[in-house]
């Protein structure tokens, strides 16, 4: 595992992720974030909680630039996520792992290969042409598959597997990367209530265990409050809530989510 | 995370997987050099190719655009009867034979094979050698392009045919069976709806490809635009070959403008 | 095209406008018969050729083998072409699709490969190696460099839309752990399209090895000069074991090309 050093003194450590004054809009002058800020301490599990169509998924992709930010700055590793391109845009996604709502596992290869995408940042295309990953990455993906209870599953199609296990393998892969930071976009929205649980579990003792800061965003606020340290709110573009989760009360979610017939 | 004590190797695929795999590369790799060093090509011939076809270019340029009315028009209009008659005649003989390949429709082994046999072989010969057969026959002329496009397209459309029926669903077939409907009531009342889209638009894809082959059968005498095309080729009357190209280019894209409205009205 | 509520309508609407069916069904036979006297077909001319098929077929039979090294020759410059422009003309259709592709390249580079693609196709495979006999002389050379042309036309285009049909999600993920544009290819669009590419590359061969066994008519190599030379000297005998020996081994190209698939699958 990669050493980071750590600046305790100061509460934030190298790790950390400033979004500041964030605005994205698909069409222009209809902004999805309305000039965002936001700092993320490189510690623990936030969650990034709100109403659908708010930009939880479009704030957690412009942090690994799948989205174009409009404007802004994204400050992660000492670099600008909103600026970087080519090369350096991509060493800096490799240092950071994702996991999809939907899994997207590449569903024709083997679990295997689906673990070891997650080197591809690392390794250059003749070596990934012929499958020749580095000994290293292999073993790494069998503990892996082990954390995540899958072993025997290595060489079966990923097509082949439940959601609750595809997610598994979707975590895995994210960890692959060694990453410095770990998003997840709707990890649990396409699982069922108790596999959802099991998924956030092994998130956050993965994630504890490789000493990873993982902003998850989603729309179960009770998983929220069980899993995160410290919950944001989002609403209408703009950060509504931002505090732990025993500060979170009936009033602030009638602020993000509106109404109150439902609580 | 605690190493686990003897890293596993990892493979790919199964040891059956990777010895069809490299039986293919295998057999890929000696089939090309093999027709690379056998085949008789003489390299000077490809160097000098590019100035070749430059040469070939600037004689066809300017087009003789009037030879367009003169012998053009007439020519690339009976290329269009030749393409659409022969389509006509390929689905009339073509269907009897997609019925009888259709293993559900026509649960007799012999009489599939037969069919499928009679299919493979249309498909197999080309239209310009079925062209051939037919100018042998009929003599030279469209007679022999209609029989050349129809016994060309039968294997095309039959094949589709059949496969299109054993597609169909079940539950039509089995009520009328059931009820006791003869034999062809079950073709027309319960094959024939679940088919006809896919029918059409099989036809229509094939006419569109016979305007396409119909251009060149005159090659070989067979009528068209190819004779034309064939009388320009034999006097080195390049202007007049770049003209023809260019209605033959036209035609084929009028034919795929026609299917693909026809396709967006009706299908 | 096969759903249940299509049908309901499609039969419903042929009970209602029936006469109109049958209208079309009429100008279809007036069509034909207007056609036919056009191109000056008659009864008269077909009773003869049939007559004229019969005798045909009469010095068809027996089929003469005694030419086998001629026909032997032939056949083996046929796959020559075959499997030289299925090579070569794979090798450079899968970068044009991929450069066709809407969804993985930009407008200013599908633009260009698509009027390549369009260009390749608009124009039969003998017609393009009439040009490349004038361009590079009689024989195989021709041949294999009108196939490779038709090949570019038929599965650049066809490998263009299914990189178009795949999944963006997948590739978005490999994109996301900082994969290099090789690498995205590779592990996110490669494996949902490569066994569609498979079956691509087994029907060009085969449709290669159909169109090899005509060129030779133009005199761009392969049997169909040999076949071509025997109609003109009327050795019916010979044509029809040219014949059997292009369908037999077309047939056994097609259940080579099955086998292909079915190992890459």
């Amino acid at each position: 595992m990669r050493s980071i050093a750590v600046d305790e003194g100061r509460g934030v450590n190298a790790r950390a992720l400033v979004v500041s004054d964030l605005v994205v809009a698909y069409k222009p002058g209809q902004p999805v974030l309305k000039g965002v800020t936001i700092t993320f301490n490189g510690r623990g599990m936030t969650a990034v909680i709100g109403p659908s169509g708010t930009g939880k998924s479009t704030l957690i992709r412009t942090i690994n630039r799948l989205v174009e930010p409009t404007s802004g700055q994204v400050l992660f590793l000492g670099r600008d996520m909103a600026r970087v391109k080519g090369r350096t845009l991509r060493e800096m996604r490799s240092r950071i792992g994702m996991v999809f709502q939907e899994f997207n596992l590449v569903e024709r290869l083997s679990v295997m290969e689906n673990l070891l995408c997650g080197r591809l940042g690392f390794v250059p295309a003749w070596r990934t042409w012929l499958r020749r990953f580095p000994e290293s990455d292999i073993a790494r993906a069998f503990d892996l598959l082990d954390a995540v209870g899958l072993r025997e599953f290595a060489t079966q199609r990923a097509d082949a597997l439940s959601g609750g296990q595809r997610q598994r393998v979707g975590i895995a892969r994210a960890l692959m990367q060694e990453p410095a930071l770990l998003l997840a976009d709707e990890p649990t929205s396409s699982l069922d209530p108790k596999t959802s649980v099991e998924i956030m579990e092994l998130m956050t003792s993965l994630a504890r265990r490789n000493d990873v800061p993982v902003i998850v965003n989603m729309h179960d606020v009770e998983l929220a409050k069980r899993f995160a340290e410290r919950i944001i709110g989002l609403s209408g573009g703009t950060v509504v809530f931002d505090g732990p989760p025993g500060a979170l009360k009936d009033e602030h979610l009638k602020q993000i989510y509106g109404g109150e017939g439902w609580l | 995370m605690t190493a686990v004590a003897k890293a596993p190797a990892w493979e790919r695929f199964t040891p059956r997987e990777r010895f069809a795999r490299f039986t293919v590369y295998l057999l890929t790799v000696a089939a090309v050099v093999t027709s690379l060093r056998t085949v008789e090509v003489i390299p000077e011939f490809l160097y000098d190719a590019p100035e070749q076809m430059m040469d070939l270019f600037r004689r066809m340029w300017p087009m003789d655009v009037g030879h367009y009315p003169q012998a053009i028009h007439a020519a690339l209009v009976e290329t269009i009867h030749i393409a659409t008659l022969g389509t006509i005649l390929s689905v009339l003989l073509a269907l009897p034979i997609g019925v009888m390949a259709a293993g559900n429709v026509t649960p007799y082994p012999a009489l599939n094979f037969i069919a499928k046999l009679l299919l493979v072989s249309s498909r197999s010969v080309n239209s310009l050698v079925w062209a051939l057969v037919f100018v042998a026959v009929f003599g030279p002329g469209p007679l022999a392009g209609v029989f050349a496009i129809a016994f060309r397209s039968i294997g095309f459309v039959g094949k589709l045919f059949g496969e299109v029926l054993e597609e169909a669903h079940r539950g039509a077939i089995e009520a009328l069976t059931a009820a006791g409907a003869p034999w062809v009531s079950v073709l027309r009342m319960g094959y024939w709806p679940q088919v006809k889209p896919a029918f059409w638009s099989i036809v229509m894809f094939r006419w569109d490809i016979n305007v396409r082959e119909s251009a060149v059968l005159g090659l070989v005498g067979a009528g068209g635009i190819g004779v034309v095309l064939d009388t320009a080729l034999n006097l080195f009357h390049w202007d007049r070959v770049a003209m023809t190209l260019a209605s033959i280019f036209g035609v084929v894209i009028f034919a795929e403008i026609v299917v693909t409205a026809i396709r967006r009205r009706v299908l | 095209m096969l759903s249940p509520s299509k049908h309901g309508r499609e039969a419903r609407r042929a009970f209602e406008a029936n006469w109109l069916a049958r209208l079309g069904w009429l100008a279809l036979a007036a069509y034909v018969f207007y056609a036919g006297s056009l191109l000056d077909l008659n009864w008269e001319r077909l009773l003869l050729g049939l007559d004229n098929a019969g005798r045909l077929f009469g010095r068809m039979f027996p089929p003469d083998y005694s030419r086998w090294e001629l026909l032997l020759k032939g056949m083996m410059e046929s796959l020559e072409i075959a499997v030289l422009a299925s090579f070569f003309g794979i090798a450079v259709s899968l970068p044009v699709g991929l450069l066709a592709s809407r969804n993985m390249m930009p407008a200013w580079l599908t633009w260009p490969a698509r009027m390549l693609i369009a260009l390749c196709r608009s124009f039969h495979p003998v017609i393009v190696s009439i040009l490349f006999v004038k361009a590079v002389g009689f024989g195989a050379l021709a041949g294999i460099l009108a196939l490779v042309v038709a090949s570019i036309g038929f599965i650049a285009k066809l490998f263009a839309e299914a990189i178009e049909e795949i999944s963006l999600k997948q590739v978005e993920a490999v994109r996301s752990t900082g994969a290099s544009m090789p690498n995205v290819l590779i592990f996110g669009v490669l494996p949902q399209v490569l066994a569609r590419f498979i079956g691509f590359a087994a029907y060009q061969l085969d449709s290669n090895l159909r169109n090899s066994t005509m060129v030779g008519i133009v005199g761009a190599g392969g049997i169909g000069g040999t076949l071509f030379a025997a109609f003109q000297r009327f050795d019916y005998d010979f044509v029809l074991a040219i014949l059997i020996a292009i369908i037999v081994t077309i047939m056994i190209g097609e259940i080579l090309s099955a086998r292909l698939r079915a190992v890459f699958q």
